[in-house]
């Protein structure tokens, strides 16, 4: 009996941790262990976590290129924030709150739908065009649409986005995320990023795979924006420029292609080293203005020295799905036990290029 | 009539500085098949090259003719410009050569980005609009019923003459020879003796320094400011896209196309905050039907 709880907990120890955690994300916070400003910059990590891995999806797994997803974001803050500042009766707000979440993803996940289709004609330089000018058409559109604002934003929104939700809804991305990348469609959305044609020759469903790969990523990301909304309590277009989008690119590939493990570390890491910059540039009596730059910086570096990010291609064993990592071992050979959730090994098929060749 | 005339006057105006920066955008498209993202950004630095060249030589030449300070502006702009595009090249996308196409795309974007934001936070810079002394002596020339401002003569007449310079170029010279067998062949090209890095890396300094002389004239009609590259950038860039990228007549026509988007929108909308979503959705509608542009050849896709 006592062996059979401890397997239980060896073979279970991740979901266990998680929800060992879960209360702490309501204590911490409500009783001053740490304070408002550590909590903000938490729960802005785990927002950054949802759109890296939503992005990621597009970017790394699918190797198809969004370089607009604020676009997404946007449309997912708007929706969500209307749905309780206009939409909801005042007092029932919190109880409301996950349909308004659920709002926001389902609206940026018609606007990926939008942007599907042209996924199925134009790849690379001229996806990416589309997606900047997606993104340029949701901010300029939020701008002339006097309703939610305009230029000046929505305002009023109350503060909904606890900890304990942005925790939630980080989980929920990352299984979800997981559960669709080493689904069938996932490995054919693999499929797709090495060889387009060839995908298709062995019976993947092309356009199927990248609608729904498009849906969920928009989905994701639109769920992100109305966290960051209520988190904010204002929004307005020029929150969500190319700047923002740069954001999220720049995590994806510091974090790593094609890796959700990836995807939390580049989160976390360019979040509170962005937040650490504060107090630094603040002591080197440097203007702050200069924070801005440091994203674009941080970016070109990367592509320089690491273009494939801290682990690209590659995943945390406890983010794989049992049968993988029975194969990981497997692969090993005998006398090598697998390592005890290591960022080692390989996940899937890997290649070094990202892109096709010149056409 | 004439109120259209005029209309069509300024679009000419705005048009011909889209088609000078759409210019790079389709260059450096031809020779790399890589959208240099930063270029916008590289003409709102020529801006204010050009803005501190009017400023210093003004100060130090103050007795000479305003035409003389003009001439050495441009002068000044576009060597600095080049010199900047060359140097942005061989550090950040040079390396990239080999790399998967899209890192470069990723890369120029930072690099946009970089520009913009390290000028708003440079001291003496700053995000304030600002504007170039006027060099050029005001006059006005009737014709019809429309007036042309000799400022605008300057800008449509010199913007022609450098985009007829630059067709001449291409087609013409050696370097116009060498750039269009590397965009036709990457590997055997070199093979024969023509030095690729160079011929690339004279299309950026060739790209950035056409735009410089729109940034110039463009300086001396309008504010500028740091954020400028972005708007102005996009607009060029859409404009290379939908005369068809790769395309140096298309360029031109696209940005005639996009000065006259610009202008006329106001005038039928009554509001110009449509402008930007209109030239976006112009940019998508074209590209479901044209995905190379309106000039552009059609690529097939190598299996």
């Amino acid at each position: 009996m006592h062996m059979r709880l401890l397997q239980f907990i060896q073979r279970h120890r991740v979901p266990l941790i998680l929800l060992a955690a879960a209360p702490l994300t309501f204590l911490l916070p409500r009783y001053g262990i740490i304070n408002p400003y550590l909590e903000l910059v938490l729960k802005y990590i785990g927002i950054n976590i949802i759109l890296t891995v939503s992005l990621n999806l597009i970017n790394g797994y699918m190797g198809e290129f969004s370089v607009g997803h604020a676009g997404f974001m946007a449309i997912g803050a708007y929706a969500g924030a209307l749905l309780t500042v206009r939409l909801f009766p005042a007092g029932l707000g919190p109880v409301l709150f996950p349909v308004a979440l659920l709002g926001g993803g389902v609206a940026a996940g018609i606007a990926g739908l939008a942007i599907a289709f042209p996924s199925f004609r134009t790849r690379g330089d001229y996806l990416a065009i589309v997606t900047l000018a997606f993104n340029m058409i949701v901010k300029s559109g939020l701008e002339n649409i006097p309703a939610v604002g305009g230029p000046q934003g929505l305002m009023g929104i109350n503060k909904l986005t606890t900890l304990p939700w942005v925790y939630l809804w980080v989980i929920i991305a990352i299984v979800l995320a997981r559960n669709v990348v080493y689904s069938r469609h996932g490995r054919g959305v693999l499929a797709l990023r090495e060889d387009e044609t060839a995908a298709e020759l062995v019976g993947v469903n092309s356009r199927r795979v990248k609608v729904l790969i498009f849906v969920f990523s928009a989905f994701l990301a639109g769920i992100a924006g109305a966290l960051f909304a209520h988190e904010l309590q204002f929004i307005n277009p020029r929150s969500f420029t190319i700047l923002k989008s740069t954001d999220m690119l720049v995590m994806v590939y510091l974090g790593g292609v094609a890796s959700l493990g990836g995807s939390i570390l580049g989160a976390t890491v360019f979040t509170a080293v962005l937040e650490a910059l504060r107090p630094l540039l603040q002591w080197l009596h440097i203007s702050a203005e200069w924070r801005l730059a440091v994203a674009p910086l941080f970016l070109v570096l990367l592509m320089l020295l690491r273009p494939r990010g801290i682990m690209g291609h590659r995943e945390f064993g406890f983010l794989l799905p049992a049968e993988y990592r029975r194969q990981r071992v497997a692969s090993r050979g005998p006398g090598h036990p697998g390592p005890a959730g290591g960022p080692s090994g390989t996940s899937g098929p890997t290649r070094d290029d990202d892109t096709e060749a010149v056409a | 009539m004439s109120f259209f005339l005029q209309q069509l006057l300024n679009a000419m105006q705005v048009g011909s500085v889209y088609a000078l920066i759409a210019l790079g955008y389709t260059m450096v498209y031809g020779i790399l098949t890589m959208i240099n993202f930063a270029h916008g950004d590289i003409f709102m630095v020529s801006t204010y090259l050009a803005f501190a060249a009017s400023g210093l030589l003004l100060a130090h030449l103050g007795g000479a003719s305003p035409l003389v300070i003009f001439v050495c502006t441009i002068v000044v702009a576009v060597l600095g410009t080049s010199l900047l595009a060359v140097l942005i090249e061989r550090a950040a996308y040079k390396p990239l050569r080999n790399a998967p196409r899209m890192s470069a795309v990723i890369t120029a974007l930072g690099i946009g980005l970089l520009l913009e934001n390290s000028f708003v936070a440079i001291k003496g810079i700053g995000p304030t609009p600002r504007m170039l002394p006027p060099l050029i002596p005001a006059g006005e020339v009737h014709v019809g019923g429309i007036t042309i401002s000799s400022l605008q003569l300057v800008i449509i007449g010199l913007a022609l003459l450098t985009m007829l310079a630059l067709d001449l170029t291409v087609r013409k010279t050696m370097l116009g020879i060498a750039m269009r067998a590397i965009s036709w062949d990457h590997t055997i090209v070199p093979l024969m003796g023509v030095p690729k890095d160079r011929i690339i890396s004279l299309t950026f300094a060739l790209g950035a320094a056409v735009a410089a002389v729109g940034g110039t004239l463009y300086g001396m009609a309008y504010t500028i400011d740091p954020y400028m590259g972005i708007r102005i950038g996009w607009w060029a860039f859409i404009s290379a896209v939908v005369g068809g990228i790769g395309n140096i007549r298309g360029a031109m026509l696209g940005g005639f196309i996009l000065g006259f988007v610009e202008i006329f929108t106001p005038v039928v909308l009554k509001s110009s905050s449509y402008r930007d979503m209109i030239a976006f959705s112009l940019l998508l509608v074209l590209l479901i039907f044209r995905p190379t542009g309106i000039l552009g050849r059609t690529v097939s896709q190598k299996v």
